[in-house]
């Protein structure tokens, strides 16, 4: 095997890349099957879908530039969607469920999508915003949400009508299952050339359009893309947690996957599944401490130090200094 | 009974009239978000923070200091504009050099935190704050009835949004700031102090939300939420209009608010969506807004 030394430089580094990449994506998969014995399972599962929410916003903005303030629309609508439909057709296996669930993210995003890559920057984001504040006044209104109320007690159900998701740890391997499938798809995305494209538009949009790229279908099809995968993620909270809830659908949700992307890196594959555990975590550490009511105010402190002095997050400081120390 | 398409003269003059002051208080806050983002080209998220700041700093200095309602009118812009500089001086001016997506979320950060701390001093439900005494009552106009000081409000707000358009069109300061807007680097070079102007014109854009904050008081229940759920709407009303044209930020403004009391009186399920739903139309015919130049 010495095809190593037939390679450029530039091929051997993209190999090491790739390598390191399979390493880290072995390690996590070690550390998730082992976790439910060490952890909780219930909370190793709601950081699993946050980190899907997160991973899937990290794609838009992270890797076509897109500053989306507007994804609880797309969890939540995958929420309620599964929600409602497993509530209401007791048949209906969970798989199905979230699929649909999925699909009707999948739907909604490309709505917004084409109506928000009209406009461009600081635009997007207020569109984006707008928009997710018009479905969450839809979901107030709407009868299949319950309102205020939200709904509860939706069925966990049998996968493929074999296997029982009643106990946890069932349930979070299932939950282990979707994550792995949504994060493999926005790795293969990343590093395909529609990633590269993505990249290209994120980099100089004026160029690839001048490239002779479509960079509005490019567009487009990252934000479809990452609605779908955050409809994912919430369609398979709805069945960990058997409720749908309007706090799913609500400003301070869109704002919540921006800080667990930005404090975890930006761009980095792993980043927003760091960003995320730690925002979980902190919830969870906070929620039970005398500073319980102040999780928002910490999370804006959080925000303004990571704007300020942290802007490549924990994953992307740990990468700068490792590329600073080892090449 | 006078009706127009089956509602009576006077409800529908009321909700007209309600809406046009959800209008004046649009066009205020599109106003200010504009002034801000032509010269430091960042949306300022705090916007509905610093609006909802102004009804409290009314409202607390009325109850510990005995701060009289005209007093506050004109002190508690200054006070928090005094802050938004201090804000700009200490924080957003460390980023003005990166992307401006990071402006955005700094001050959703600043926004998150006022308002977090704020329903934990004071609690979610609201406070309310009395009408001054010599703007109670109402006029009887014959076809409705015309409580003063929503009046007031109107005439209030537009006067603020004329003397702000003199300010920036026809004077000598409101110039540096068109010129600034334009070319920052050619203005310092001619000797200008553009850090200066930028600290004044992020704390001028905070004091016109500060002003709408203490005129909303005696209208809305104060309290700690009151900014958030508006800005949104008010973002929703500067895609629509864009943020090119100071008076484009104020018809849109207005405009949107009759909107919103039409739909109150003619379909009242649609009346929180309607605004979001211009814009989606807006997007879809005129993609760069109604008076908005973008490329």
């Amino acid at each position: 095997m010495d095809t190593t030394q037939t390679l450029s430089p530039t091929r051997q580094r993209q190999r090491r890349a790739q390598w390191r990449r399979q390493a880290l994506t072995l390690a996590l998969l070690a550390v998730g099957l082992v976790a439910p014995f060490v952890a909780y399972p219930v909370f190793l599962m709601k950081v699993l879908c946050f980190a899907l929410f997160a991973c899937a916003f990290n794609l838009l903005l992270g890797y076509a530039g897109l500053l989306s303030f507007g994804h609880a629309a797309f969890l939540a609508t995958g929420g309620y969607v599964t929600g409602y439909l497993l509530a209401s057709y007791p048949g209906l296996t969970p798989e199905l469920g979230i699929l649909t669930g999925t699909a009707a993210a999948v739907a909604l995003g490309a709505l917004f999508g084409v109506l928000s890559i009209r406009r461009q920057g600081i635009y997007f984001a207020m569109v984006t915003l707008a928009l997710a504040q018009l479905m969450f006044f839809v979901f107030v209104q709407s009868p299949f949400t319950g309102g205020e109320d939200g709904l509860h007690g939706v069925p966990r159900g049998e996968l493929f009508g074999l296997i029982s998701l009643n106990s946890n740890l069932a349930m979070y391997y299932f939950v282990f299952a979707v994550f792995l499938i949504g994060f493999a798809i926005i790795q293969r995305a990343v590093h395909s050339p529609f990633g590269q494209v993505l990249k290209a538009i994120r980099e100089n949009e004026p160029r690839a359009v001048s490239l002779g790229y479509n960079v509005d279908a490019y567009k487009l099809l990252a934000f479809v893309l990452s609605a779908g995968l955050a409809g994912l993620a919430g369609s398979t909270k709805t069945l960990v947690f058997q409720l749908a809830s309007l706090t799913d659908a609500h400003w301070h949700m869109s704002g919540e996957v921006i800080l667990m992307t930005l404090l975890g890196g930006v761009g980095t594959l792993f980043g927003p599944l760091v960003g995320a555990g730690l925002v979980v975590s902190l919830q969870h550490l906070l929620a039970q401490s005398p500073l319980g009511n102040w999780v928002s105010v910490i999370l804006g402190l959080i925000f303004v130090v990571c704007v300020l002095s942290f802007r490549s997050g924990i994953v992307g400081e740990i990468l700068k200094s490792y590329r600073k120390n080892f090449k | 009974m006078t009706m127009i398409f089956g509602v009576p003269l006077a409800v529908f003059m009321g909700q007209l009239l309600l809406g046009l002051i959800n209008g004046a208080f649009y066009a205020l806050l599109s106003l200010g978000l504009a002034v801000i983002f032509g010269l430091l080209k960042i949306v300022n998220f705090a916007h509905g923070a610093q609006y909802m700041l102004g009804a409290f700093v009314a409202l607390l200095g009325s109850r510990y200091l005995g701060l009289d309602y005209w007093l506050a009118l004109l002190l508690v812009p200054l006070v928090v504009g005094g802050f938004g500089m201090l804000i700009e001086r200490l924080l957003l001016r460390r980023i003005a050099h990166l992307d401006h997506l990071y402006g955005l979320l700094l001050t959703f950060g600043l926004a998150l935190i006022f308002e977090g701390a704020l329903i934990n001093l004071f609690g979610v439900s609201g406070a309310s704050y009395p009408i001054p005494e010599a703007l109670q009552g109402g006029v009887n106009l014959g076809f409705m009835f015309l409580p003063i000081y929503r009046g007031w409000v109107l005439v209030a707000a537009l006067a603020v949004c004329l003397f702000t358009w003199f300010m920036i069109e026809r004077t000598r300061l409101g110039a540096y700031l068109r010129a600034g807007t334009e070319n920052p680097a050619l203005m310092q070079a001619f000797g200008v102090n553009v850090p200066l102007l930028i600290t004044l014109t992020y704390g001028f854009g905070v004091a016109l939300a500060a002003f709408a904050g203490v005129l909303a008081a005696p209208l809305y229940p104060v309290s700690p939420t009151m900014g958030s759920s508006l800005l949104i709407v008010v973002f929703a009303v500067v895609v629509i209009g864009g943020m090119g044209s100071i008076l484009g930020a104020v018809l849109t403004g207005l405009a949107m608010g009759l909107i919103e009391g039409l739909t109150k009186v003619y379909y009242p399920e649609a009346a929180n969506t309607v605004i979001f739903l211009v814009m989606i139309l807006v997007l879809l015919l005129r993609p760069a807004g109604l008076f908005g130049k973008e490329a």
